[in-house]
């Protein structure tokens, strides 16, 4: 076992070499096209192109056979194949410009009778004598690890020709991705622009079909691009993890099957972006699950923090002469559970802005907390004031508006708004509740 | 297959109804099943989920067997439904949870679930024989062989196809839940929010929408193959929506030309390889190849939306505007006089008239040529020799002269022609008082405007316009033609 893994890794069987060469290749300028099509919202065109290869791939096995040529031969196939994915497309597109069918619908359409057909004429290839299906239905499943050094290479100056394509032209499939109208009105030639685009997908489409087969195709076209958005905004790093992941992917995916003869290395890649995908859907850094549920808890954290030192500034304003706030006050201040005014007290007592004496349940602001406080409930008060003078809004709303928008004001707006409301305020001064300081709990 | 290629002619193949009738029953179920759905996935733009369960569920299968270990159908049935629900609500958690493109989403659960059901088959495969292939195409020809005895009130005990008893209970459970909760469904289809707020939950209705998805697919797959599935739950549907605006017709139009696919698909399978010498071929392709067909058809002849009627219906636009435009012109000419004469008349005379025409109409002389006769014939023009002797012509061309002939207004064509004049010359007047559009961007919208304005609009743009006598260019304005005569 140990030494089959080391064969593997070392790349000494020249056929091992040969296969995960050719699917990293695939890989990466699957992952690299993959990136445009997602953008583009249509992840799902390579679903229908792979199907509308079929009848291509029968026609054209059927064609050569009649004229007495060797109807097998790759480059015939993937000829006929390209020609019907091109027909595919372009009853797509005839489909969303010229009825008012939409897009899914289109694809759905396509995918669904072009397969048909194929599914028919391959009907009709098996009847001839040569015409065992073992051939031609290597396209439904793939056969990676039967693939040889002249499919590797096709497949090697293919991909390169998609990554030059994709490369060269970009700015413009950045710009028809993210801004249609706009690179029409630029006077770029968005229809011709969509046509190479889309060609390029055909490609990556038609030399995967033979390598992965028909349904996993699809996937190198769309999981490694899905995963790559989890982790960059930018479209260029967006491109580059995309294809690092598929062509990762390939290779693990490959020498796995390398290793278990008996695994179909075509799934084995699929399960392998696949397990890429799971990883970036949680733990990725822009906009994976984990993260997203880390900033909407500190954000929640900090605001109910900011509610508790406001209402706790407010109870000393009314009396001056109070010391602390006792755990009843608290609670029927806002609408806070026990246990979730235990947990912000908590937080706050730590950070040091409350200090509390546990026995009787009361509560003081520190120095800090005081003056933190203090800027918390001035910012607010600024608001409410600027939604009553500026905007409009009547006071009996603006405690929620001001609720709502305070907690994301950027200290240069506060600085705005001072400036604005620096007539209607001494300087330093905390304005004074435009409600009466008892509405706060009844609004809450 | 059933041998078939005889040389009866293609609509009266023979029909054994112990085989093709059921072969025939069990693809109109399966079409009449999926499209009372499909309309609602192609309406809120799922079309591509059938194709994602129907290939997703393959570990489902892979899994019920292996657990239960046997094929028996019951577990394989309800392995593939868990994971065809699955697929649904993963896809949508992901579209959801991550922000990632609906299509995407899908794309990657139903891929990666197809990948993972592909090795476990393989795993399985030393213990059964459970081919992929058959999953993935089915074997609608197989349909008759495996019957059940059903007792059936008229017949008596009667040996139905198993396939057939499914998929009728499918399509009796879709159909249920298609006109029971059609009102539901409308609403949460064309508007999710109004449903939400009218006190039901269109979340739920989706979930069941899906769950029925999942159990046409499955149900139909296993018999009559994946494709047929996909190709059914949404080409009639999009075919019926080119169709029709009523969703009520839209449901029942799909239903029936799914039906009518299946059956000429059959038809087709069995007749059209024969012609070129092969045998009958797979029924299931051609039905979907079948649907396309009504698809074709719908998008190039659909009355109201389809190519050909709306290539028609502009021309026919085209042609009652070139010929307004012919009318009002030739009276324009006649209004204006050169030496007391019609300025057609000088026109035809010293050049060709309908060239003119043709270039101030920007349009070509046959289209002129055509409006002019089209006119003479209903009435409104005769045309008359130019009148030579009114004007000091050459000697050389005086015998030219009298070979012209000028197209001139009858009474009839005069008094449409200052009714069309009428509408334009109040449309400017009306366009610079009570708009304020610049004088050089009214004549564009007046003579858009003009086509499409009767007679009661004349009256009152007439009266909002204080019944001006000349228009902003100080052209005179005809007079109602009541006023006329």
């Amino acid at each position: 076992m140990t030494e089959q893994l080391w064969r593997v890794i070392s790349l000494q069987d020249h056929n091992t070499r040969v296969v995960i060469f050719g699917a990293a290749m695939l890989g990466l300028a699957a992952g690299l096209v993959g990136c445009f099509t997602l953008l583009r919202r249509r992840a799902l065109v390579g679903d229908a192109l792979a199907h509308a290869a079929l009848p291509g791939i029968a026609i054209a096995f059927l064609w050569v056979s009649a004229m007495g040529g060797n109807g097998r031969s790759l480059p015939v196939l993937l000829a006929g194949a390209t020609v019907s994915g091109l027909f595919g497309i372009a009853s797509i597109l005839i489909i969303r410009r010229g009825t008012r069918i939409k897009e899914d619908a289109a694809l759905g359409i396509v995918l669904s009778v072009f397969f048909g057909l194929g599914l028919e004429l391959l009907g009709i290839a098996q009847q001839m004598k040569n015409g065992n299906k073992a051939g031609l239905e290597s396209f439904i499943y793939g056969k990676t690890a039967s693939m040889v050094e002249s499919d590797a290479w096709l497949i090697t100056v293919a991909s390169l020709i998609c990554v030059v394509v994709c490369v060269g032209l970009f700015k413009e499939f950045k710009l028809l991705c993210f801004d249609e109208a706009f690179a029409g009105s630029r006077g770029y030639p968005v229809v011709l622009l969509d046509a190479a685009l889309m060609s390029v997908v055909v490609v990556i489409t038609i030399i995967g079909l033979q390598a992965v087969g028909l349904v996993l195709v699809i996937a190198l076209l769309v999981i490694p691009a899905a995963s790559a958005r989890f982790w960059t905004d930018r479209l260029v790093w967006m491109m580059v993890l995309s294809s690092a992941i598929g062509m990762t992917g390939c290779l693990i995916g490959a020498a796995a099957s390398a290793m278990l003869p008996r695994l179909p290395s075509g799934a084995m890649i699929v399960l392998t972006t696949g397990v890429g995908f799971l990883i970036s859907f949680f733990v990725g850094a822009r906009r994976g699950l984990l993260i997203r549920m880390w900033r909407r808890r500190s954000l929640n954290a900090s605001i109910d923090r900011q509610h508790l030192l406001r209402e706790l500034y407010e109870l000393f304003e009314n009396d001056p002469s109070r010391l602390s706030v006792s755990w009843e006050e608290l609670v029927q201040a806002r609408s806070w559970s026990n246990k979730r005014l235990r947990k912000i007290l908590d937080q706050a007592s730590n950070d040091g802005w409350v200090s509390e004496n546990i026995t009787k349940m009361e509560f003081a602001l520190t120095k800090r907390g005081e003056s933190e406080a203090r800027r918390l409930t001035r910012r607010h008060r600024l608001w409410e004031l600027y939604l009553i003078h500026h905007a409009d809004i009547a006071p009996q709303r603006v405690d929620r508006d001001a609720d709502a928008i305070e907690h994301v004001l950027e200290p240069e707006t506060v600085a705005e708004l001072e400036s604005l409301l620096n007539a209607e305020l001494g300087e330093r001064r905390m304005p004074t509740d435009p409600h009466a300081s008892s509405a706060e709990g009844v609004e809450a | 297959m059933i041998a078939l290629a005889d040389s009866t002619p293609f609509w009266m193949i023979e029909w054994n109804w112990a085989l093709d009738g059921w072969i025939v029953a069990a693809g109109m179920l399966c079409a009449v099943a999926s499209s009372l759905l499909g309309c609602f996935l192609v309406l809120r733009r799922m079309s591509l989920l059938g194709d994602a369960i129907s290939h997703a569920v393959l570990p489902g299968l892979a899994a019920a067997f292996l657990i239960s270990g046997s094929r028996s159908s019951g577990w394989m049935f309800l392995g593939a439904v868990i994971v065809g629900v699955l697929t649904a609500l993963l896809s949508d958690w992901i579209h959801v949870r991550g922000e990632v493109d609906e299509g995407a989403s899908m794309g990657v659960v139903f891929t990666t679930l197809f990948a993972a059901g592909l090795i476990m088959i393989v795993l399985a495969a030393d213990r059964v024989d459970l081919d992929p292939g058959c999953v993935l195409y089915g074997a609608i020809e197989s349909t008759p062989l495996d019957t059940w005895a059903i007792p059936i009130p008229i017949l008596g005990e009667t040996n139905v196809p198993r396939v057939v008893v499914v998929l009728s209970i499918v399509t009796l459970i879709n159909a249920a839940f298609v006109i029971f909760f059609f009102k539901e469904l409308k609403m949460a289809t064309f508007d999710a929010e109004l449903a939400t707020s009218s006190g039901f939950s269109a979340k739920a209705i989706h979930y069941v929408l899906m769950t029925l998805v999942a159990v046409t697919a499955v149900a139909s797959f296993e018999s009559v193959g994946n494709i047929l599935v996909v190709a059914m739950l949404v080409v009639p549907a999009a075919t019926a929506y080119l169709l029709t605006d009523r969703l009520g017709m839209m449901i029942l139009l799909a239903c029936v030309i799914g039906a009518a696919s299946a059956w000429v698909g059959h038809v087709a399978a069995v007749e059209i390889p024969t012609w070129f010498g092969f045998r009958s071929t797979t029924t299931a392709g051609m039905m979907a190849v079948a649907t396309g067909f009504a698809f074709t058809l719908a998008v190039v002849g659909s009355p109201r939306r389809g190519l050909v009627p709306q290539w028609f219906r502009k021309q026919w636009l085209r042609w009652t505007i070139l010929t307004d435009d012919v009318l009002a012109l030739l009276y324009r000419m006649e209004e204006k006089t050169l030496d007391e004469r019609p300025i057609a008349d000088a026109m035809a005379m010293q050049a060709d008239l309908d060239a003119w025409m043709a270039n101030v109409l920007l349009t070509n002389r046959f289209a002129i040529k055509s409006a002019v006769k089209y006119h003479a014939w209903r009435g409104r023009l005769e045309t008359t020799q130019a009148d030579a002797s009114a004007v000091e012509a050459s000697e050389a061309s005086a015998k030219e002269h009298s070979e012209v002939l000028v197209p001139k207004l009858t009474e009839v064509g005069r008094s449409e022609a200052e009714s069309l004049v009428r509408s334009h010359r109040l449309w400017e007047q009306y366009l610079v008082t009570r708009v304020d559009l610049e004088g050089s961007r009214i004549h564009q919208q007046a003579h858009q405007l003009e086509h499409f304005t009767d007679r009661q609009l004349q009256d009152q743009l007439d009266h909002q316009t204080d019944s001006p006598e000349k228009d902003p260019h100080g052209s005179p304005i005809p007079s109602a033609s009541d006023k006329h005569s």
